[in-house]
């Protein structure tokens, strides 16, 4: 019985045990489904404006629409820049589940070789957002483009991105006028407007491309797109289109272009043509020009090699960059130096007994004909090109006003209005020279200026700017490379252009051209040979530059001298002469046999440019420029 | 077969005069076993988790046929079990509890590795389970059962029988790894042991002994088990790996605001930000399209849940069955705390989908029959009491 009693006692208080945990579990449940409510809330009411905010980030996607690059195009309306698609490999790394297989497999499927790998180890592991697809590779091949199509499915988060890439095809003979576009690296990225260059991946590097960058661009666009987690975008949201870049027309003559390209032939040199009435560069060459397109897609390291190494520096723009002595071509501009300096009339002359003697001097400045040419006025030294002459006019006028008329004519400063990375070449002064050497300026050296050697030295583009403002009786127009930008032309009368230059008889322009016309025309003419059934009347000057001096009296002979130590041949040109339609500067280096190659090539553009159709081939002209004994012509 | 000592169990209850019942006529959910009020309320939830099922499930009404079709088999075994007599279970518990053990240590010997651990026993072709999921019902079973004979409030030596007990499969769950259903099997059982009355001081030196066993449980952590947890301390530091999941469920749930962004019209889940957005995250779904309003219905509509089970569980005049239904109640309410917790960013990332709301079979059919053994017990409660 008290056993039984217990056992009640004992079910009543476990029952009572029971009923009060379990009345404090609920007090407990409560609790903590107050903590929840209260977080729940915290989250919901409190934070709910940061995490609208943050949803909302996570939603939509800001992406940017890169603009399309402006075309450029030759004045004809020839395409020399174009925009073509191609087909990139990219890589989403989230949507990668192993990426070291994933890239193997593409390795494999491309058929790349195994160095690969690491590139692209280094390429798809650039830190970026979340999401965003990291180029692995450019410019893929239909081949490479079917494979990777047929492997889709084991190549998660791998795309084959279509991009519009800047196309040049005629890159080697537009290469350095046009220049071309490659990667925004890095510190040019520091400098960019980074909201008008979002999703644009390439920069113009050189050339027109460089100069005219702001233009070709255009302004990026942005869209506003509703994405899901794995970036994949779902709808659009809103849209501000892009600007396209505006479309450029140049002066250049594509036609002239290539001929001045297949003129020179593969030799290292330079061939500028100008429009004298309007400055517009027709023709701006420079030998051997490269592929400018491997630049684009980016070239490979032992490309970039070869050409960096190539001995004839064809990454070299020699038209703009080039630094040559003017040789016999500077002696129009001293005579026009001389002429408005009142050194010299038309009808001053002088004997030249074979060479110039300063006073109180034994050291005799030869000309370039031993015996001398005897009695000479300016049309026959200009004709003959006789140095005597100009020894005594540079003597007469003094480095001072050489500096001073030369500097008129562009020399010694950049010239052309929208010609990316010009340089000034060398117009020597007696401050130039304390500074430079901290010497006094010596007699001799007025002498060589005199004759377009010593200190002096001139870009090709420098020289074809002179002789289009000698062309045009000393009016200036600056040169320029754009015709057109988006259908507006350039103003006419360009910045900065320096100012005219004035004879005081305005006739004595005639005496000069006559003496110019006389290298050609003339009996006597350096380059009557060239000069021979011209149609039309064409002045000229022909030059020869030493690649190195020569001792006083010592002469040499070009076959002991290797091919590069021979001399440079220069040509300066306008036709006709009553009415320039062209000017011409022609540089080759080291051809050797004095100034007739070069003389040549001035009459194959001007004869192009004037006869049009009718004008002989380059071929033709460089045959017939084999078959030719290389006689001397003079210098 | 079973040399359980039944009689001797029983003799040891009460015997109370019923009420009334036995003069009153049953009612049809009396003759089924079942009781009205916590059926509905199962029966909501469960509607209103298929309801957001199919929004989080990226609108695929494939996927909430499948839910609801398990959710019937579920309905059919809580059914079924509601069927039998408590005393049923208390003869079979040794039996589950031991087949329970068998199968855990199969599993460390033969079992499939699954995401990493051991965690499935697979009969090729015909079934494949987590033997842990059964633990979850089988350990507070048994040590219900092993109560039911004690003195209650039960003394040391019960207790060391007890920590056997609950011990052995919580540690082989432990190491399959599957940390997060070894505490919960651990805390189901132990609540058992509260609801017998445990002593305050007892309580107090365990909680104290299980503070000091915390860097002990630091070190024997796997490094993803440690990674979660200190995620959970600072989501921010690695936010497109670990941190990922608490960050987007936080995001949902705040932009859902008072009253969310719609049905179907949460951009967190619908653009799959969400991770795990049908299973463990669910509740972010709900968060976000229908805000703190919808989260604090579903909250009460638990907590009903929850206070009925106790209060039937109270009613029952047997030992056996008071601890158990009290468990099984109490365990449902560890997993919504949990879940919610987690998701809400409160708690570390652990494995615990929402009771009947997360997509996924095993886990509502273990909730379903205990549940099912809750209802016999109930309707059970004057056969036992006879």
């Amino acid at each position: 019985m008290r056993k039984r009693r217990d056992t009640l006692k004992n079910a009543e208080q476990e029952l009572r045990i029971f009923r009060v945990r379990s009345l404090l579990a609920i007090v407990f449940v409560l609790i903590l489904t107050g903590v929840l409510t209260g977080r729940l809330a915290y989250l919901q009411i409190v934070q709910h404006d940061l995490y609208t905010t943050r949803s909302e980030k996570n939603r939509v996607r800001v992406e940017p629409l890169p603009p399309t690059r402006g075309l450029i195009f030759d004045r004809n309306g020839v395409l020399l820049a174009e925009n073509r698609p191609t087909y990139n490999l990219t890589l989403v790394r989230e949507r990668v589940d192993d990426l070291d297989e994933t890239l193997a497999l593409l390795v494999e499927l491309l058929e790349l070789p195994e160095e690969e790998i690491e590139a692209f180890n280094v390429r798809s592991r650039q830190r970026q957002r979340p999401f965003q697809p990291a180029l692995l590779m450019s410019d893929l091949s239909e081949d490479q483009i079917a494979r990777l199509a047929v492997n889709r499915h084991r190549l998660p988060g791998v795309e084959v991105e279509a991009q519009l890439l800047r196309y040049y095809p005629d890159s080697e003979i537009m290469s350095h006028a046009l220049g071309y576009v490659g990667r925004i690296n890095a510190d040019e990225l520091k400098e960019l407007d980074t909201g008008r260059y979002a999703g644009t991946h390439f920069i113009g590097k050189t050339g027109v491309e460089r100069f005219y960058e702001e233009e070709l661009h255009g302004e990026a666009g942005f869209r506003k797109v509703e994405t899901n987690a794995r970036g994949r975008v779902l709808r659009e949201l809103g849209r501000t289109d892009p600007v396209p870049g505006q479309n450029l027309t140049l002066t250049l003559d594509k036609s002239m272009q290539a001929l001045a390209y297949e003129l020179m032939d593969g030799r290292r040199g330079s061939i500028v043509a100008i429009m004298p009435a309007t400055g517009e560069i027709l023709a701006m060459v420079s030998t051997p020009g490269f592929d400018t397109n491997q630049f684009v897609t980016g070239i490979d390291v032992a490309s970039y090699r070869g050409l960096q190494e190539d001995i004839d520096l064809p990454l070299f723009n020699r038209a703009i960059r080039g630094h040559y002595p003017a040789g016999s071509t500077i002696k129009p501009f001293m005579a026009l130096a001389g002429l408005i300096e009142g050194a010299i009339t038309p009808d001053t002359t002088i004997n030249d007994p074979g060479y110039y003697q300063l006073p109180n001097d034994s050291r005799r400045y030869r000309n370039w004909l031993r015996w001398g040419h005897g009695r000479v006025n300016l049309e026959r030294a200009l004709a003959v090109s006789n140095n005597t002459y100009f020894y005594s006019l540079a003597h007469d006028l003094g480095i001072d006003n050489i500096h001073e008329q030369l500097s008129n004519f562009g020399f010694g400063q950049r010239v052309a209005f929208d010609v990316q990375g010009e340089s000034t070449g060398l117009l020597p002064s007696r401050e130039w020279k304390r500074e430079r050497f901290n010497q006094a300026w010596y007699p001799g050296e007025t002498l060589s200026v005199g004759i377009g050697q010593g200190y002096l030295q001139i870009t090709p583009l420098q020289l074809a700017s002179a002789t289009a403002t000698l062309a045009n009786r000393g009016h200036w127009v600056k040169p320029h490379l754009a015709r057109r930008i988006g259908g507006e032309p350039l103003p006419e009368v360009l910045p900065d252009t320096l100012d005219d230059i004035q004879l005081s008889n305005d006739g004595w322009w005639d005496r000069v051209f006559s003496g110019m016309e006389k290298v050609l025309s003339g009996s006597e003419g350096t380059a009557r040979r060239t000069g021979a059934g011209l149609e039309y009347r064409m002045g000229g000057k022909s030059g020869t530059a030493q690649v190195f001096s020569l001792g006083q009296d010592q002469r040499y002979n070009a076959d002991q001298l290797e091919e590069r130590l021979r001399d440079h041949a220069l040509f300066m040109a306008f036709a006709p002469i009553e009415d320039p339609q062209i000017a011409v500067s022609v540089i080759v280096e080291n051809a050797g046999g004095g100034s007739t190659h070069a003389a040549h090539l001035a009459r194959a553009m001007t004869d192009a440019w004037l006869l049009r159709d009718q004008a002989p081939e380059a071929e033709e002209i460089l045959d017939e420029m084999n078959d030719e004994s290389t006689g001397v012509e003079g210098n | 077969m079973i040399t359980w000592p039944l009689p001797r169990s029983f003799r040891r209850h009460p015997v109370r005069p019923p009420d009334s019942g036995i003069a009153r006529r049953k009612s049809i959910w009396e003759r089924l076993h079942l009781d009205p009020w916590l059926l509905a309320m199962l029966l909501v939830l469960m509607a209103s988790g298929l309801i957001v099922l199919y929004s989080a499930s990226g609108q695929r009404i494939e996927v909430v046929i499948a839910q609801a079709t398990r959710f019937g088999l579920a309905l059919v075994v809580m059914f079924t079990l509601a069927q039998l007599s408590p005393t049923t279970f208390l003869r079979w518990a040794p039996l589950a509890y031991g087949v329970g053990l068998a199968m855990l240590v199969a599993v460390e010997i033969v079992g499939d590795i699954g995401m990493g651990a051991k965690r499935w026993l697979e009969i090729p072709g015909v079934i494949r389970f987590q033997p842990s999921e059964m633990m979850k019902l089988a350990v507070p079973l048994m040590v219900s059962a092993y109560l039911n004979r004690c003195q209650l409030p039960p003394r040391l030596r019960d207790l060391v029988v007890c920590a056997i007990i609950i011990g052995v499969p919580v540690v082989l769950t432990a190491i399959q790894p599957d940390l997060g259903t070894s505490l919960l099997i651990a805390s189901a059982a132990v609540l058992v042991v509260l609801l017998a009355g445990l002593s305050w001081r007892l309580i107090a030196f365990f909680a104290a002994l299980a503070g000091a066993a915390l860097p002990l449980l630091w070190m024997n952590m796997h490094n993803y088990q440690r990674q979660r947890v200190l995620t959970f301390l600072d989501p921010d530091s690695d936010p497109l790996g670990s941190g990922w999941n608490i960050i987007q469920s936080t995001t949902a749930i705040g932009s859902g605001g008072i009253w969310g962004k719609g049905w179907l019209e949460g951009t967190q889940s619908q653009l799959e930000f969400l991770p795990e957005r049908h299973t463990d995250f669910i509740i972010a779904v709900l968060g976000e399209e229908f805000g703190l309003v919808g989260m604090t219905v579903l909250l009460v509509l638990y907590t009903l849940i929850i206070s009925r089970g106790l209060w039937l569980a109270a009613g029952s005049q047997a030992t056996f069955g008071r601890l158990f239904a009290g468990s099984i109640i109490l365990t449902f309410f560890i997993y919504v705390f949990v879940n919610v917790g987690m998701v809400s960013g409160i708690l570390p990332v652990v494995g615990v989908p929402l009771p009947l709301v997360s997509y996924g079979g095993t886990s509502s059919v273990t909730l379903l029959a205990g549940f099912g053994i809750l209802m016999s017990i109930h309707a059970h409660r004057r056969l036992l009491s006879r």
